[in-house]
């Protein structure tokens, strides 16, 4: 009954103590794990950022980007090309501006319209990417593919950690702000957001842009630990496939719903894939279709879901258990 | 000049006529189930390896293999709009998340399709060119599959385009595109027509990727870049316009021979993507849509 009570009234207190566990779990990582444990870690905080940061704009709005991987190439070769001239800090600021300036034109030719033109467009951007840089390695350049200094694992995975801290935050700063409120209305009803004095495309690509912002910085820290990049692995369609896979999986109803898609799928990708890579996909495929048809709301929905059913089945039993002691008495 | 381009430009509309017919069945998808289809391409790669396997395997003439892909491939399109779809729509609480819900699903289905596929041919190159003899046709030297692919691709257009218009269960699915509770209240069966209509798309894509087979070599992996080009060019066309399609399908072959003539075959999908964008900022509905 106390415990009960001290979860309900302490709840805010208890979730930063978590968040605490979890922020010295991985800190203190590299002191006992081995290398390729740290390396799995940082690959998984890579995804939550791309999957938080693809929630914060299509989980709410309902506008389904199709091309994270534009953007996260778009971080990788912003550190390809500057990372003899500047500082490694610096460089992720840039990419991610970088991204941002790139989204915000995208955003602005494709957003002003219905949703699924912007699907449309951001589903091919990947090839476009890919030919464009491509076609600018080889004519101008004169080379195929970039190589990157790598840098050790340790300064990967705090730079991702920050980067992390920072996108979850913001995240958390902008779904409670009127941004936020704005975004969910779009999402319910675009026509009458627009009447309740909402500037619609403003609110969409402002937001776009700082989600790609972000899958543009997590693009910097990814690339030196690739050690080479070109075109075709910068802009692998499957960095664009899995966010998604991971924000529905999770859920994105909530803030923590693609970070746990992150934390499971990541895990699984990083130890399966190598492997069994046809059945690995084949089983997202399915998992994707059988989540969307009965687990709209992710893994996340599903707690809800099951406090409510649990939370009538006890009350249920509480009653009839006093019922039974009325007919006694 | 002349002679250089004019071959160009022909060519051009013979390989158009198949990216039209892809985007007709696309267009169809939209415009009759509001599904943004995004598995297109593979059925197109569906058709293609089916067709290889067919013609290699068991000799068959990949004119005919359409006889025996065309209901298996319609039977799947048909069963997915019957049972995914529908059950998502039913579910939807609004037109606009259906649409987001059938996108992300179409997406899985991809994932299935194409890794199936994969597990069953695997990744490689799977050449059954058809008539490749050289014909010579005003002054000029043509490969004979390139026209028939044309001829074939047009007189199915003009079909689906008649059926569409003319006949009665065309009719049914005009009126279930433009207002399904409606359609259903005058007797339409409108959850049929919705599969058959999803069907029918999927159909043409197959027989596009037969067409295909004729002329490349095809592999598992030729799905994603086709759903690209239907995209981009039921998008030229106008959303839900079938005659739009067809006509910026035969653009786009144009265009696409022109910069792989005179420019760089790599540039191709970065032109697309600046006409799209010209497009979408002077005339957002489309060559053809209407306003």
């Amino acid at each position: 009954m106390d415990i009960t009570r001290f979860i309900s009234t302490h709840r805010k207190l208890l979730l930063v103590g978590f968040l605490l566990l979890i922020l010295i779990f991985i800190t203190t990582l590299p002191l006992y794990a081995r290398p390729s444990d740290v390396r799995v870690l940082t690959t998984i905080l890579i995804y939550v950022v791309l999957a938080v940061s693809w929630a914060l704009f299509s989980g709410t709005t309902g506008y389904m980007s199709l091309a994270p991987a534009a953007f996260l190439g778009l971080g990788m070769y912003t550190m390809a090309l500057l990372q003899k001239e500047l500082p490694f800090f610096l460089i992720i600021a840039i990419g991610g501006l970088v991204a941002f300036a790139f989204a915000l034109l995208i955003g602005l030719v494709t957003l002003r319209l219905r949703g699924i033109y912007f699907a449309i467009f951001t589903f091919g951007l990947v090839v476009f990417m890919t030919e464009i840089i491509q076609f600018l390695e080889t004519r101008l350049w004169g080379r195929h593919g970039q190589a990157i200094i790598p840098i050790d694992n340790e300064t990967l995975l705090y730079t991702m950690l920050v980067l992390v801290v920072v996108t979850v935050l913001a995240t958390y700063f902008i779904r409670r702000s009127r941004y936020g409120l704005a975004l969910v209305s779009i999402g319910g009803n675009e026509e009458a957001a627009e009447h309740m004095g909402i500037n619609t495309t403003r609110t969409k690509v402002f937001i776009f842009a700082i989600s790609s912002m972000f899958m543009g910085a997590a693009g910097v820290v990814t690339a030196p630990s690739l050690i080479y990049v070109n075109a075709n692995i910068a802009f692998s369609v499957f960095y664009s496939f899995m966010p998604i896979f991971m924000a529905i999986f999770g859920g994105m109803g909530q803030l923590y719903g693609p970070v746990i898609g992150a934390v499971i799928f990541g895990y699984l990708e990083k130890t399966l894939r190598a492997q069994l890579y046809s059945y690995f996909m084949l089983g997202f495929g399915i998992i994707m279709v059988v989540v969307i048809l009965f687990l709209p709301n992710g893994i996340a929905g599903l707690v809800p879901m099951l406090q409510s059913k649990l939370g009538g089945v006890i009350a249920r039993l509480q009653k009839g258990s006093q019922g039974e002691q009325h007919a006694n008495t | 000049m002349v002679e250089r381009i004019l071959p160009l430009i022909l060519v051009g509309i013979f390989q158009g006529s198949v990216y039209g017919l892809l985007a007709m069945g696309l267009s169809l998808q939209y415009g009759v189930c509001r599904v943004l289809n995004i598995t297109h391409g593979e059925f197109v790669m569906l058709g293609a390896v089916l067709t290889y396997t067919l013609h290699i395997g068991f000799n068959v003439n990949p004119l005919l293999a359409p006889v025996i892909l065309g209901p298996l491939l319609f039977a799947i399109g048909f069963l997915l709009q019957a049972t995914l779809f529908r059950g998502l729509k039913a579910r939807a609480p609004s037109p606009a998340a259906f649409e987001g819900n059938a996108l992300l699903a179409a997406f899985g289905v991809m994932y299935i399709i194409e890794y199936i596929a994969r597990i069953t041919w695997s990744g490689r190159l799977m050449p059954s060119y058809y008539l490749v003899d050289i014909v010579s046709f005003l002054g000029m030297d043509f490969v004979k599959n390139q026209i028939v692919t044309f001829a074939i691709a047009l007189a199915l257009g003009v079909a689906v385009y008649l059926f569409l218009s003319r006949s009665r269960m065309g009719r049914a699915i005009r009126a279930t595109a433009e207002d399904p509770g409606t359609a259903g209240l005058m007797g339409v069966n409108t959850n049929m027509i919705l599969a058959f209509a999803f069907g029918l798309g999927a159909l043409l894509a197959g027989i596009g990727g037969t067409l295909l087979s004729m002329k490349i070599a095809v592999s598992t992996t030729l799905g994603f870049s086709n759903t690209v080009i239907a995209l981009i060019v039921v998008v030229l066309g106008g959303l839900g316009s079938i005659p739009g399609s067809f006509v910026a399908g035969i653009l786009i072959g144009i265009v696409s021979m022109l910069v792989a003539g005179f420019l760089e075959p790599v540039l191709t999908v970065p032109i697309y993507y600046a006409m799209l964008m010209v497009l979408l900022l002077v005339r957002p509905t489309g060559i053809l849509g209407k306003k």
